[in-house]
């Protein structure tokens, strides 16, 4: 039977060998990495800035209820839509039956995860409509079929040789891989989409409860157009996004761009309160925002881990994490990958299916380093293990291993005699040459590692015989 | 002689013994004697990481309890130090020995943090003419917040050629029990790590802890690389006298 987990472990090995993955990651980090290096020196103080946003977004989501009713009543008074979707179920329905009423037949969207967290493409296309991802990485993966590999970067394990013969294969008539010649490419095709489409769905970066407005933050300037030009403009957004006044995002803008790409700020900035109104030359004649909760509320009724909704989605642990690098970011099987992915996608979907992700790591805290609002990471993936364990949620081969081990450590009589007992077996493997082999009891270490060179005697034998020693 | 409490980790105990030794070596030399309270046996870290607190809690309570009286402890490894000065408040809390472990705690250092900035020194008269690139291991690095420590201590050895690692906080992939169930995974950052050891041009890779060490040194003779490994207090053990040209536990 195939679960999360082991397809996990499946994929997890395969990619670990592939050394040409791990290079071309190695090198989009690389870039990234000096990149953001560059932009964080231009700041005062980093440090500050991140106190600082750490705070924007813990006064926000400590005051979650306060400040969604503001939004909402400012984006109504504006002639816009809200609508709170408990469920991905919910949030999917309310826009297919949003589509159909309106008989929509083209859908442009622009760069979204929660719309990925809640499967709507797959939703739409199946009542027949014809969606465009307009994110240049996300309409190169949409192309291969392909979830996002990276919440920021979506096609970043894809060089451009196979992004060109893709473009080959799928729009015709291409024939370099000049990525300016493939940007041209993807946009004449995308031309064509955002002047048929009747929606546009976007996600938002932002809610700004003060002035009631989303905040949306691209590079490519196609949330723009999204929401310019279709008569719908669809937008969905975590609970969590919300941030009390427009002034945070004086921060808040650049620390995202800083930390998601080593951009002082991103291209396309842009704030949308509402339709069309009245002797307005061009924006959408119907406006809603889809509000997700997905599992959020319970996140945050959970003081320990509630600090986890601060996430503003920069991407920044993922490409510190040595484990995505690794694994890469299709691996981890969810929406939201490395180490924020396993930190919050046991709240999302569940412990029962996803807790391997929180063991996934080893715990090195170069996310943590990283993250631009401060959240605790690689602790918080801790916290999901001794949730796993006390929810029961273990093998029970494991718990009875601990226990036998606990029973072990009380005693340094019985310490010792286990390890006299384990560094007789490693020489026992060594000695009749199964090392590494499958009849090597120890072949979960020897697979990848020549055992350690086996002292005859323990640190404490060797100290009693022999006090002090120097 | 001033005194020192030696906080040696199983797995030094087992498989690493002469790191324990150097340690030892180094801090008598310095003018510390140590001594080893020999009830100890496991900080309960690999429960604790696995999330089995419950498991790691009486062995929190047990090593509060035999460590309780020394004024220093000193531990050649950052992760179990780590797991005392960091984690034992948080795994006890709400218990009668929270606040004990919490400043017990204040109380532990890793071997270059105690040399550097408790003792103040950092010439321990070592001698190693060999080019030495140091990798720093995550929870010295990031917990404890040690990078200096051991590179202004091998700076200070004499013949030692100290060469840069590249991505050299760049975690090695050990982990604990990560390294087993998620072998794959834990190898491939491993070889990244050997391969980066073997570009930095060094014969010798270091680290604060020998528990990373052990992980790296299993992949790099794996790959029959010719870096190898060696545990700092190792390093710092040696002298100009001929009979210390030894490797940390070079016997079978």
């Amino acid at each position: 039977m195939t679960t999360p987990a082991s397809e996990f472990l499946r994929n997890a090995a395969e990619k670990s060998a592939d050394l040409v993955h791990r290079q071309i990651i190695r090198r989009a980090i690389d870039h990234y990495n000096q990149a953001v290096e560059r932009r964080r020196a231009r700041f005062l103080d980093w440090e500050e800035a991140r106190r600082q946003c750490q705070d924007i977004k813990r006064e926000a989501v400590n005051h979650l209820d306060r400040y969604l009713l503001e939004f909402e009543q400012r984006v109504r008074e504006r002639g816009g839509q809200v609508f709170w979707a408990e469920t991905s179920e919910d949030a999917r329905q309310y826009i297919t039956d949003l589509a159909v009423r309106r008989g929509v037949r083209t859908i442009v969207k622009s760069k979204s995860m929660v719309t990925e967290e809640i499967h709507l493409t797959p939703a739409l296309e199946k009542l027949g409509m014809r969606v465009y991802e307009t994110d240049l990485g996300e309409f190169i993966v949409q192309l291969r079929n392909e979830p996002p590999y990276h919440i920021v970067t979506p096609a970043m394990h894809l060089t451009r040789v196979q992004i060109a013969s893709l473009f080959k294969e799928k729009l015709g008539d291409v024939n370099s891989d000049d990525p300016q010649y493939l940007v041209g490419v993807a946009r004449r095709e995308l031309r064509r989409a955002f002047f048929s489409a009747e929606m546009g769905i976007t996600g938002a970066n932002f809610l700004v409860a003060d002035p009631g407005m989303i905040a949306i933050t691209t590079n490519e300037g196609n949330a723009r157009l999204c929401t310019a030009l279709p008569r719908i403009h669809v937008a969905v957004a975590g609970i969590e996004k919300i941030i009390s006044r427009l002034d945070d995002l004086a921060l808040l803008w650049p620390v995202l761009a800083t930390s998601g790409t080593g951009q002082p700020i991103t291209c396309y900035n842009t704030l949308i309160g509402g339709p069309r109104k009245p002797g307005e030359v061009d924006g959408p004649e119907e406006f809603h925002v889809v509000l997700l909760d997905n599992g959020r509320s319970e996140l945050l009724a959970d003081a320990e881990q509630r600090e986890v909704l601060h996430c503003i989605r920069c991407g920044a642990c993922l490409n510190a994490c040595p484990v995505f690098r690794t694994v890469g970011g299709h691996t981890y099987g969810t929406t939201y990958q490395g180490p924020i992915g396993g930190v919050l996608t046991p709240h999302l979907r569940g412990l029962d299916e996803f807790q391997h992700l929180s063991y996934a790591s080893s715990l090195c805290g170069a996310c943590t380093d990283v993250c631009p609002v401060k959240i605790d990471l690689h602790h918080h993936l801790l916290h999901n293990r001794r949730n796993a364990v006390s929810a029961a949620k273990r093998p029970w081969v494991e718990r009875a291993a601990f226990k036998l081990w606990r029973w072990s450590m009380l005693n340094s009589g019985r310490y010792a005699l286990l390890g006299w007992f384990g560094r007789k077996a490693m020489r026992m493997v060594h000695a009749v040459k199964i090392e590494g082999t499958p009849l090597d009891p120890l072949r979960p270490w020897t697979k990848y590692h020549a055992l350690p060179r086996v002292p005859s005697n323990s640190f404490r034998a060797m100290w009693r015989k022999n006090r002090g020693a120097s | 002689m001033k005194k020192v409490a030696l906080f040696i980790p199983c797995f030094v105990d087992q498989l690493a013994p002469e790191a324990g030794l150097d340690v030892a070596r180094v801090l008598r030399r310095i003018g510390y004697d140590s001594e080893f309270p020999e009830a100890q046996t496991c900080c309960g870290q690999p429960a604790f990481n696995t999330g089995y607190w419950q498991d790691a809690k009486p062995l929190a309570e047990r090593f509060v309890r035999i460590f309780r009286k020394a004024e220093a402890v000193v531990c050649p490894s950052g992760s179990c130090t780590t797991m005392v000065r960091n984690f034992y408040p948080e795994l006890l809390a709400g218990t009668a020995l929270c606040e004990e472990a919490r400043l017990l705690g204040q109380r532990v250092f890793e071997f270059s943090e105690f040399l550097v900035n408790v003792a103040q020194v950092t010439d321990v008269g070592a001698v190693f003419p060999n080019r030495v690139a140091i990798h720093d291991s995550c929870h010295g690095l990031r917990e404890l917040h040690l990078k200096q420590e051991p590179r202004e201590l091998l700076r200070h050895v004499r013949g030692l050629e100290l060469v840069d690692l590249p991505f050299s906080e760049d975690c090695c992939g050990f982990g604990g029990t990560f390294a087993v169930k998620f072998n794959m995974i834990s190898a491939a950052m491993g070889d990244t790590k050997a391969g980066n050891a073997e570009a930095s041009g060094a014969e010798f890779l270091t680290s604060t802890d020998p528990s990373c060490l052990l992980h790296i040194d299993g992949v790099l003779r794996r790959r029959k690389s010719k870096v190898r490994t060696i545990y700092l207090a190792s390093i710092l053990a040696q002298t100009e006298e001929p009979a210390r040209t030894r490797q940390p536990g070079n016997s079978r």
